[in-house]
């Protein structure tokens, strides 16, 4: 009995240790986010001055903000982020579920060929297609800054990852016999993909889409060669304009910062269960 | 019958493979084909003409020290950030899985590096190194200091810790879904045949997670490997070229020095390295698997 309880202490003990460590941890994990927050209300001469403290000597500044966002051009910067994040998502999810479902279900040796192509194209940084891709599409079509071009490229770059995840999906979890079924029934090949398949699909949809909408929002190197015009920016090639013209005007760059990562915080707070399945169980089955 | 059931096949693969296979062809196999071409020019980027020089980029590539110094830092920032993001992350990973308070907040909490991109994240960071840092050092020294940023030692540091701080909530992740994986079935009959803790973490817990470290390992190598955003935003290279990456360097040679054919020769020498970076990784990672 005694010995019962002392192990019942000393795991108390154990489990609060390892509880202020994490508080500890966690604090320096957002403590750089803590402290663009707390500087963005003040003036630049009191965030040059004192940067760690709560409230500048100056007093509370809300000035920052619509300065930055003015310069920034936040709203349209942010709508160009949204209409190319959410067409090369929803782009990626059907072409590469339906690429993955004939690749699945067809033995034919183009479907092979595709696949292994798609699998050994992983290995292949970008840095290797990137000067091929902009003298190609930029020199000799003239396709730079057209907002579509890269929501394609973006397509076309994550589609042999996705594919890969959906080929995964459909060959371990989609039953045979149910597309068997709505043959007889006088489904098309065609019908039974979108009625039966498809939505079968959901949860590997869900971890596709969170991860290459994670990955198209955050990307910079890509979109910066793609859109040179200012009117076609993206939030990354904004925030990296901006800096490159008002680092000295410290108060508004944190301003912009924040703006620039405010979307996907908020995003964060309502979808964040959903967002670290996704990413887990497309990373333990990638 | 059989030109039948092949018109078949071509037309459903047409259907459904078509658009990805056709938008896969564009972006990535045609721009490789093109770019393994444009290595054997010595194209400006602007000029018609692309004058074909034979193996020249090559040998000049293998000859130029200018390239060779950003290759091996990449290898050794690489090395150090994927040790260091693996351990942190493993950390983070037990001490969230171990029946703590508030473990779901904590998951959260850590991942957050990762929602926002590389670039906001280097400015971030550039301001507390720069500002918030040296406000500090300044505090407890009373004197003047400068910023990491400034040496180019301090600067790779700050460039390897950004990495861990970055990286280690998403591998953290992985690492959980590993733990997860390990039966409780497991670790009870470790305990009855009499396994302290810690032996059960090492002779039960960690080889059964092993395709875990592999994944985690091979995303954090071909992460830093490729890093670029964060280096651009955080020390842009500086402080005199001493934190220029393989990523950045074959951008530079590329596009600000305008020197097409060799930029493309670089990045194929950089493709050939992460490729047997990358298979030996898988490889070695394969060989001793334990089947759960």
């Amino acid at each position: 009995m005694n010995d019962s309880a002392k192990a019942l202490r000393k795991k108390k003990i154990r489990n609060a240790f390892m509880f202020i460590v994490l508080l500890v941890l966690f604090f320096c994990f957002v403590a750089p986010f803590l402290l663009v927050i707390i500087n963005v209300f003040k003036t630049k001469g009191d965030i040059t001055s004192n940067p760690l403290a709560l409230v500048g000597k100056h007093g509370f500044t809300l000035k920052n903000f619509p300065e930055a966002m003015k310069k920034m051009d936040f709203w349209r910067v942010f709508m160009n982020s949204v209409i190319i994040t959410v067409s090369a998502t929803i782009l990626t999810v059907l072409t590469s579920s339906m690429n993955a479902y004939v690749i699945v279900r067809n033995k034919w040796i183009a479907c092979t060929v595709l696949f292994a192509m798609m699998i050994a194209s992983m290995v292949i940084p970008f840095q290797v297609l990137m000067v091929p891709l902009v003298s190609v599409y930029g020199g000799i079509f003239g396709l730079l800054n057209h907002r579509l071009t890269l929501i394609l490229l973006h397509v076309g770059f994550s589609v042999s990852m996705a594919s890969f995840m959906f080929h995964g999906a459909i060959r371990t979890n989609i039953p045979l016999e149910l597309e068997e079924a709505a043959y007889i029934d006088g489904c098309t090949n065609w019908g039974t993909f979108w009625k039966i398949v498809f939505p079968l699909l959901k949860p590997t949809i869900a971890t596709v889409a969170i991860i290459d909408a994670m990955a198209f929002w955050n990307d910079y190197l890509l979109p910066s060669l793609v859109l040179q015009k200012k009117d076609l920016y993206t939030i990354p090639i904004a925030t990296q304009a901006f800096y490159g013209t008002y680092s000295t005007d410290i108060g508004l760059v944190m301003a912009a910062l924040l703006l620039a990562m405010l979307p996907i915080l908020v995003l964060y707070l309502f979808l964040q269960r959903y967002i670290v399945k996704g990413v887990t169980s497309g990373a333990v089955k990638g | 019958m059989r030109t039948t059931k092949t018109s078949y096949k071509v037309r459903q693969f047409c259907v459904f493979a078509g658009p990805a296979a056709l938008l896969f062809s564009l972006t990535v196999i045609l721009p490789f084909i093109y770019g393994l071409y444009l290595t054997f020019t010595s194209w400006d980027g602007i000029s018609r003409q692309k004058p074909f020089v034979g193996l020249a980029n090559y040998a000049a590539t293998f000859q130029d020290a200018d390239f060779w110094v950003p290759i091996t830092r990449t290898l050794v920032y690489s090395a150090l950030a994927v040790i260091l993001v693996n351990v942190v992350a493993f950390i983070l990973a037990y001490l969230v899985t171990s029946g703590v308070r508030g473990q779901n907040f904590f998951r959260v909490g850590f991942f957050i590096p990762n929602l926002i991109g590389g670039i906001v994240l280097g400015y971030i960071w550039k301001f507390v190194f720069n500002r918030a840092f040296v406000a500090v050092g300044n505090a407890i020294t009373g004197q003047t200091l400068p910023s990491l940023l400034s040496t180019p030692t301090g600067a790779m540091f700050c460039l390897i810790f950004v990495s861990v701080w970055q990286y280690a909530g998403y591998m953290m992740l992985i690492y959980v879904a590993g733990f997860m994986s390990v039966g409780e079935d497991v670790k009870e009959a470790s305990m009855i045949d009499g396994c302290s803790p810690s032996q059960a973490m090492w002779r039960i817990i960690v080889p059964l997670m092993r395709s875990s470290f592999v994944q985690c390992i091979f995303l954090s190598i071909t992460r830093c490997f490729m890093a670029y955003d964060v280096n651009l935003s955080l020390t842009k290279g500086e402080p005199f070229n001493s934190t220029v990456m393989a990523a950045m360097h074959v951008y530079n040679t590329a596009f600000t020095y305008k020197q097409y054919g060799t930029g493309q020769a670089e990045a194929f020498v950089l493709f050939v390295i992460c490729a047997i970076v990358g298979m030996v990784q898988v490889y070695v990672g394969k060989k001793g698997e334990v089947e759960a």
